[in-house]
């Protein structure tokens, strides 16, 4: 039987990386070898998940560097003898070993514009066209890993940030209000400064690291900027607006 | 003892074990390369190296502008390159390559970057980053003016309609030029990305239509960019080199 060799942080933020030799099985993935090293010889690890099939997006983790669900990570992807480094989310507050405290999403998507749909038809019903929701869709695979959030530079680099920076994850809940064809916010709801979009410089590190392959920049984060130059940075569109009377 | 804070905070300092600095020093190395060949052969020789050699005139002074009270010193490419450089300079790809191999902000995915404080986009000079959409408008412009030049280059003064392989170059540094240009994220928001309900009118779904197939070509923005500004220069070089008898262009024609 195999055996890897891993380096886990253990212990809160003056822990230490501690080294472990773990047997593993064909077709395990981390999470599996990290559940063996908990049952055989580290009883205490602290490691939060859930569903263990990538749905559920509690088992965050950075292995070998890389922010990745620890459950989506074949051992096999490994060299034989390799060190697999297994560290906790560095973007937010280590609670212990390989748990952090992720409750600073939650706040922020505590402020996040709610749809105001239009009124129903007379027949009491609303109708959309699934050609003005395909788009949307894509979003809604978001599993809050908060994988993208971590490994985005503007917090994980700059934790003063968090408090004009709503983050990747957030800014897909944004073009999903703003792209809803019967969503009735103003534009400037989910483009304002309030959000942060302005702090993005577009390094593609969140949809590089999305388990769920949610091109997060290209179909999220890029539209929003450019209805924000819309709102606030195009003159002509302002004229334009003011002439015609539109909001 | 390292804690997880420190680990994080020094430059550098990844537990990444793949090469993450090979794609930005290879990036960054490619834009800088082009970057010194074209201000040196546009800018600083210009009118001393010859741009133009029969029907073939270089892209970087397409379309030729020089009137005459202008000093000899002066290139005509200063006229036409404030245009591509302010296209370039602000396309959401090529940001994202100088920020991580110029600027390090960031390096790599999970590699921390340098700067103490960070402010994005927000603030000047990056704020002006919103102005690529006004830098669009111009390189649309600047679509027909490639064509026009390539197709000019079919038809050598004196002896009529003929074919080189200048001609081939220039047609294909036009299609790779405009391709670059149409795949644009800015267009795409123009096209029909902006629009919240493609079903409403007869208008927005053929918006949409025009969205889907721009969106197929934006995906591969990355390729056009860096596929187009390998073979503006080469064209460009390709010119300099028959205009200056450097080498000698294969073509139909029996007096060029």
């Amino acid at each position: 039987m195999p055996q890897a060799h891993l380096k886990v942080w253990r212990g809160g933020n003056d822990g230490e990386y501690v080294e472990y030799d773990v047997e593993y099985e064909e077709g395990m993935v981390v999470l599996d070898v990290v559940h063996r090293l908990q049952a055989t010889q580290a009883g205490d690890l602290a490691v939060r998940w859930n569903c263990k099939a990538g749905k559920c997006g509690s088992c965050s983790a950075e292995i070998n560097g890389k922010p990745k669900l620890q459950c989506m990570c074949q051992m096999g992807t490994f060299e034989a003898g390799e060190t697999i480094t297994i560290a906790p989310l560095k973007a937010f507050p280590l609670i212990r070993d390989l748990v952090t405290d992720v409750s600073w999403n939650f706040r922020v998507a505590e402020t996040m514009p709610e749809l105001k749909l239009s009124p129903p038809d007379a027949d009491g019903h609303r109708r959309m066209h699934q050609i003005d929701i395909d788009r949307e869709q894509e979003f809604r695979k978001c599993i809050e890993c908060f994988i993208c959030q971590d490994v985005c530079h503007v917090i994980r680099d700059h934790p003063e940030n968090q408090s004009v920076f709503a983050g990747p994850r957030f800014f897909t809940q944004l073009a999903n209000v703003a792209m809803h064809p019967l969503d009735q916010n103003p534009s400037s709801a989910t483009v304002a400064h309030g959000f942060g979009l302005d702090y993005c410089n577009i390094t593609k590190c969140c949809t590089e690291v999305c388990p769920e392959g949610i091109h997060i920049t290209d179909n999220a984060i890029i539209p929003l900027k450019e209805r924000r130059v819309d709102e606030y940075y195009d003159p002509v569109k302002a004229l334009i607006r003011k002439i015609s009377g539109k909001k | 003892m390292a804690t997880a804070t420190e680990v994080q905070r020094r430059y550098g300092k990844t537990q990444r074990v793949d090469r993450w600095w090979v794609e930005p020093a290879f990036l960054g190395g490619g834009l800088l390369l082009f970057v010194i060949y074209s201000t040196v052969s546009a800018l600083i020789l210009g009118n001393s190296w010859h741009y133009e050699a029969g029907p073939y005139l270089s892209p970087f002074f397409e379309p030729l502008i020089k009137p005459g009270w202008v000093p000899e010193w002066i290139s005509p490419a200063v006229f036409i390159l404030w245009a591509p450089l302010g296209f370039r300079t602000t396309c959401y790809y090529y940001r994202k390559a100088y920020y991580r191999s110029y600027l390090l902000s960031p390096p790599a995915c999970a590699v921390t970057e340098p700067a103490k404080s960070y402010s994005g986009e927000s603030k000047f000079p990056l704020i002006l980053q919103n102005a690529h959409r006004f830098f669009l408008y111009v390189a649309l412009l600047f679509i027909p003016v490639l064509w026009y030049g390539a197709a000019k280059s079919f038809w050598l003064s004196g002896e009529g309609f003929g074919v080189g392989v200048g001609s081939l170059i220039l047609v294909a540094n036009a299609f790779l030029l405009m391709m670059f240009t149409l795949s644009c994220n800015s267009l795409r928001h123009m096209v029909g990305g902006g629009l919240n309900c493609f079903s409403c009118t007869a208008v927005t779904r053929g918006r949409r239509r025009v969205w889907e197939i721009q969106t197929l070509w934006n995906e591969h923005h990355r390729g056009w960019a860096w596929a187009s500004l390998i073979s503006v220069g080469m064209a460009d070089l390709y010119v300099h080199l028959v205009a200056n008898g450097v080498i000698t262009d294969l073509n139909t024609w029996t007096n060029f």
